[in-house]
C-alpha cells in the first residue's frame, strides 16, 4: 500500500500536504481501494469555510457514498475541478492528479493532531 | 471518511435483512481469495463483491465475457405425477408453456399477490428444477412444502449444486471450447438448456442469465465446480474473460431494469406494479394470489416500478424519496452509476400518475433535490441476450 512519507494523514483517511499556508487534501490509496470505483465528487465552493472534523464534500462510489472530512480549518482556496468530470483520477492517482481541495490556513497551523506516514500505516496496516 | 468503521457501506447489495447468521462458503471460496476478491456476506454466504473493480468487470461482460460464481442460489427439485399441477398452482407463469429442455422466469406469490420470490424454472423429462434466491431458500421451501397436495416430491438440493454463469458477447465462443457437445450448446435458443460434460463433470448448461448479454449458466455438482471454473478461466484468457463479483452483477441487472428480490420486489409488492405482468398469466386457471393480482390488474396499479435518469452524477440509492411539486410520490428501490451509459440511473415505485415516460421528477439525495426524468427501459438496449447465434 502506497503511503508517501512526506505527507500527513488523518484517521478518516485523508492525506494532507502543508506548503506555507496552503493545505492540499486528498484521500489515501487505502481509502480509494476500500471505496472502489469513484463516480462522483460533490465539492464545496471556493471561498467557503472548511471546519476541522466537519464534512466538506461527498464521494459517491458505485456501491457506497461517504462524506469527506476537513482535516484542518480554513478557507477553501481551490478545488480540483477536473475530478468533477474525471472522478476516477482519485482511484488512479490519489496522491497526484486525484487531489481534492486546497485549504487556505488562516493562522499558521502546524501539523499537530495529524498522523505521520508511520502512524497512519499502523492504522491501516 | 469513516468507512473503515461504518462499512455497511455496500448497502444496495448487502442488506442486513439478507445476511444470514452464518456466512457459508461456496466451493470456489478459496479461488475468489486467490484472485484478490473482496468478500462480503450476501444471502447467508461469503460472496465476492468485486475483483478488479466493478466498472472494469461490468464492461468486460458488456464487451467480452465474465465469469460469476452464483453457487449461493437455491435449487429445488420437484418431481412426482402431480409436479406440474403443483407448480401451476404455486407460480404465476404458465407451466404448460414450458417444454422439456426449456426454462421459464416466474414468481411465487402469496394470497395477497405479494411476491414471495422470483425464480427460474427449468423443465427436464421427469422433474423440474426451481432456482430461487439464496436469501429465500428456507422461506420458499417451507411455503412450497406446506402447500403440497397429492403426489409431489420436493427436495432442497441447494447444498449439492454449484452455479457458474458465463455472460457476455464472447460467452458462446468460450463455452464451445469447454463443452463436450458444442453444436448442441450452440443451437440453444434463449431460455433453453441441455446436458453437457465440462472438465469431466456432468453439468446442466442453460442459456439463461441476469446481465442482458448472451450468456450461459452451468449447474454443477458442488465438488466439481473447481475444475469447471479453472478451465473457463484458462480457455477464456484469449477472449478477455474476467471473474465478476456481485457488485457488477448488480450494476448489470439495473441497466436492464431486472428486479432484485429484497430491493425492488418483496412480499409488499405485486407483479403488476413491479412490471412483471408478463410472467403473470391470469388466464391460465387458478393459482395462489390470482384473485388479488387480477384485482390490481383490473383496477390498475396504484404505483409502478419505473426507470429514471438523474440529471447529475450523484447516485439515487435504495430508500431515497421521489418527489414531484414538493410532494413525495414514490421511493427509489435501486440506483447506480451506469458504467455502460455513463449516467446515473435508478428504479423507483412512483404513483401511476407520475409513471409515464418523460415525466419530470426529483430525487431527494441526502437532503439535496436532484432533477430526474422517467425514461423507457431497459436502460441498456443493445444487449445480446436474445440474439440468434
Amino acid at each position: 500500500m502506497n503511503i508517501p512519507p512526506n505527507l500527513c494523514y488523518s484517521e478518516s483517511h485523508e492525506w494532507i500536504l502543508i506548503e506555507n499556508d496552503i493545505a492540499t487534501v486528498g484521500i489515501t490509496d487505502y481509502a480509494q481501494g476500500e471505496l472502489g470505483d469513484i463516480v462522483y465528487f460533490e465539492l464545496p465552493g471556493v471561498g467557503s469555510e472548511a471546519v476541522k472534523g466537519e464534512p466538506f464534500g461527498t464521494i459517491e462510489a458505485v456501491k457506497t457514498v461517504t462524506d469527506l472530512y476537513a482535516p484542518m480549518s480554513g478557507t477553501v482556496a481551490e478545488i480540483n475541478s477536473t475530478l468533477l468530470d474525471e472522478p476516477e483520477l482519485a482511484n488512479q492517482d490519489p496522491y497526484g492528479k486525484g487531489w481534492i481541495i486546497k485549504i487556505g490556513l488562516s493562522i499558521s497551523v502546524q501539523s499537530k493532531n495529524l498522523l505521520s506516514a508511520d502512524e497512519y500505516s499502523d492504522i491501516v496496516g | 471518511m469513516t468507512f473503515a468503521r461504518e462499512w455497511p457501506a455496500l448497502r444496495p447489495i448487502v442488506r442486513l435483512d439478507l445476511v444470514g447468521e452464518t456466512g457459508k462458503k461456496t466451493s470456489l471460496y478459496d479461488y475468489h481469495l486467490s484472485l484478490g476478491a473482496k468478500m462480503v456476506p450476501f444471502g447467508g454466504f461469503e460472496m465476492p463483491v468485486q475483483y478488479s473493480g466493478i466498472i472494469d468487470e461490468h464492461l468486460s461482460v458488456r464487451e467480452a465475457v465474465g465469469l460469476f460464481d452464483l453457487s449461493h442460489m437455491g435449487e429445488f427439485v420437484i418431481s412426482g405425477s402431480r409436479a406440474a399441477s403443483f407448480l401451476q398452482q404455486m407460480t404465476t407463469n404458465d407451466i404448460n408453456a414450458v417444454q422439456i429442455g426449456q426454462a421459464q422466469y416466474t414468481a411465487i406469490c402469496n394470497e395477497n399477490g405479494g411476491i414471495i420470490d422470483d425464480c427460474v424454472l427449468y423443465r427436464f423429462s421427469d422433474h423440474y428444477l426451481l432456482v430461487v434466491n439464496a436469501s429465500n431458500i428456507e422461506k420458499d421451501f417451507g411455503w412450497l412444502e406446506s402447500n403440497i397436495q397429492g403426489e409431489v416430491l420436493l427436495k432442497d438440493r441447494s447444498d449439492d449444486f454449484s452455479l457458474i454463469a458465463i455472460q457476455g458477447p464472447h460467452s458462446l465462443d468460450l463455452i464451445c471450447q469447454v463443452v463436450s457437445n458444442p453444436e448442441e450448446v450452440k443451437s440453444l435458443p434463449f431460455y433453453w438448456h441441455c446436458e453437457s460434460v465440462v472438465a469431466g463433470a456432468h453439468v446442466i448448461c442453460a442459456r439463461t442469465g441476469y446481465t442482458g448479454e448472451l450468456g450461459y449458466e452451468i449447474y454443477i455438482n458442488g465438488e466439481e465446480a473447481e475444475p469447471v471454473w479453472n478451465i473457463l478461466l484458462e480457455e477464456g484468457a484469449s477472449l478477455g474473460v474476467k471473474p465478476v463479483g456481485l457488485g457488477a452483477r448488480d450494476t448489470l441487472r439495473v441497466e436492464m431494469k431486472y428486479c432484485l428480490y429484497g430491493n425492488d420486489i418483496d412480499e409488499n409488492t405485486n407483479p403488476i406494479e413491479a412490471g412483471l405482468g408478463w410472467i403473470t398469466k391470469l388466464e391460465k386457471g387458478d393459482f395462489v394470489g390470482k384473485a388479488a393480482i387480477a384485482k390490481v390488474q383490473s383496477d390498475g396499479p396504484e404505483r409502478k416500478l419505473i426507470g429514471f435518469e438523474l440529471s447529475d452524477r450523484s447516485i439515487a440509492r435504495h430508500g431515497y424519496s421521489a418527489i414531484c411539486n414538493g410532494n413525495i410520490i414514490g421511493i427509489v428501490t435501486s440506483g447506480t452509476h451506469s458504467p455502460t451509459l455513463g449516467k446515473s440511473i435508478g428504479m423507483a415505485y412512483v404513483d401511476s400518475f407520475h409513471a409515464s415516460t418523460g415525466t419530470e421528477l426529483e430525487i431527494d439525495v441526502r437532503g439535496k433535490v436532484i432533477p430526474a426524468t422517467v425514461v423507457k427501459t431497459p436502460f441498456w438496449t443493445k444487449g445480446t441476450a436474445t440474439k440468434i447465434v
